[in-house]
């Protein structure tokens, strides 16, 4: 797994905008991360709370907001949002589809005390 | 205390796709065609680059980069034996080379004598594909003895790809692996992918591999 390099990400990335806004601590961060990315939530606030210690984005709560895999069906233009993965089309069952959303991974923002 | 909220918008690996862009740049100033070579633990990366090396050198001026979770240089000798630079990159553990990693290990080599560099990434199926390293094209080493559920498995890998390798086709007639179903799940993760069908043991299809990246070198010099 590479939580740990991504945490240790989120965790530069955070401390670099909230110097620039010149924070005191950082509260929350929001993550807007789509299904379609194999990150898994726990890990990245396990690291989290390892890695932020003594920093000022120390105890910030991670909000995950997932982003459902949604698709469009080549075939027959079709858009629904895939659960499982590599579903086929509910439509016309053509497995020739194109990622609409679902590989979002960023930082969106950070909330602050000044 | 006064609260707010500070937008940021940042893709979190974006450090990483920064030096990648670095990297891309160095291969481009060299004119190094890069490989970012992938595969599960015991596919047959190492079989597979020494292939290529048989194939293609010194024809073609051929550099290696091992990316290795343990420092242990059994890859590396195996390619330096071949004629061929050989860099050896130390993870610590990790999981996937990133770009940081990737540009310690180019410094070491002399690009402008390269025309071919070769990067084998750990063996993992998940971590290195989250990775843009600069190379210019993706490249897994699937092979038959993993199975057939593969892509329908690993999603993520299969859709970054640029070319995939079926190895050890000579063990067809031995296990069982429907071909159909293997690129029935490749097919829809990355439709129309270039595939070549391999064995590193009685060397079938290696040549249309040699000539598929002879094309691709000479296309990219050309640019």
């Amino acid at each position: 797994m590479h939580e740990l390099a991504v945490t240790e990400s989120i965790l530069a990335i955070t401390l670099k905008h909230a110097e620039k806004a010149a924070a005191r601590r950082v509260t929350d961060i929001h993550l807007v991360i789509g299904q379609l990315s194999s990150i898994v939530d726990d890990s990245v606030q396990f690291y989290w709370d390892m890695i932020s210690e003594n920093t000022m984005a120390q105890g910030a709560k991670l909000h995950f907001n997932r982003i459902a895999a949604r698709m469009k069906c080549m075939s027959c233009g079709q858009e629904y949002e895939m659960e499982h993965r590599l579903e086929p089309c509910p439509a016309c069952q053509s497995y020739s589809l194109q990622v609409m959303a679902g590989e979002e991974f960023y930082l969106d923002s950070i909330e602050v005390e000044n | 205390m006064p609260l707010s909220r500070v937008p940021v918008v940042e893709k979190i690996l974006s450090a990483n796709d920064q030096v990648a862009e670095t990297n891309r740049q160095m291969f481009d100033a060299s004119g190094v065609y890069a490989i970012n070579l992938m595969a599960s633990p015991g596919a047959g990366k190492t079989s597979f680059i020494l292939k290529t090396i048989q194939a293609l050198s010194p024809e073609v001026k051929i550099g290696v980069i091992e990316g290795d979770t343990a420092p242990v240089t059994i890859d590396a000798d195996k390619i330096s034996a071949a004629g061929v630079p050989a860099v050896q990159i130390n993870t610590g553990g990790e999981c996937h080379l990133d770009a940081v990693m990737l540009k310690a290990g180019i410094l070491q080599l002399q690009l402008e004598t390269l025309d071919l560099l070769i990067v084998e990434n750990v063996g993992n199926l998940i971590c290195p594909a989250a990775f843009n390293l600069g190379t210019h094209i993706n490249v897994l080493v699937a092979s038959i003895p993993e199975g057939d559920d593969k892509p329908y498995k690993y999603p993520n890998i299969y859709r970054g790809l640029d070319v995939l390798i079926i190895n050890k086709i000579d063990l067809m007639p031995y296990i069982d692996f429907n071909m159909d179903y293997f690129r029935q799940g490749v097919e829809i993760l990355n439709p129309g992918l270039i595939t070549f069908a391999v064995s590193c043991k009685t060397s079938e299809g290696i040549d249309a591999w040699a000539e598929w990246i002879r094309q691709s070198i000479r296309q990219y010099k050309r640019t």
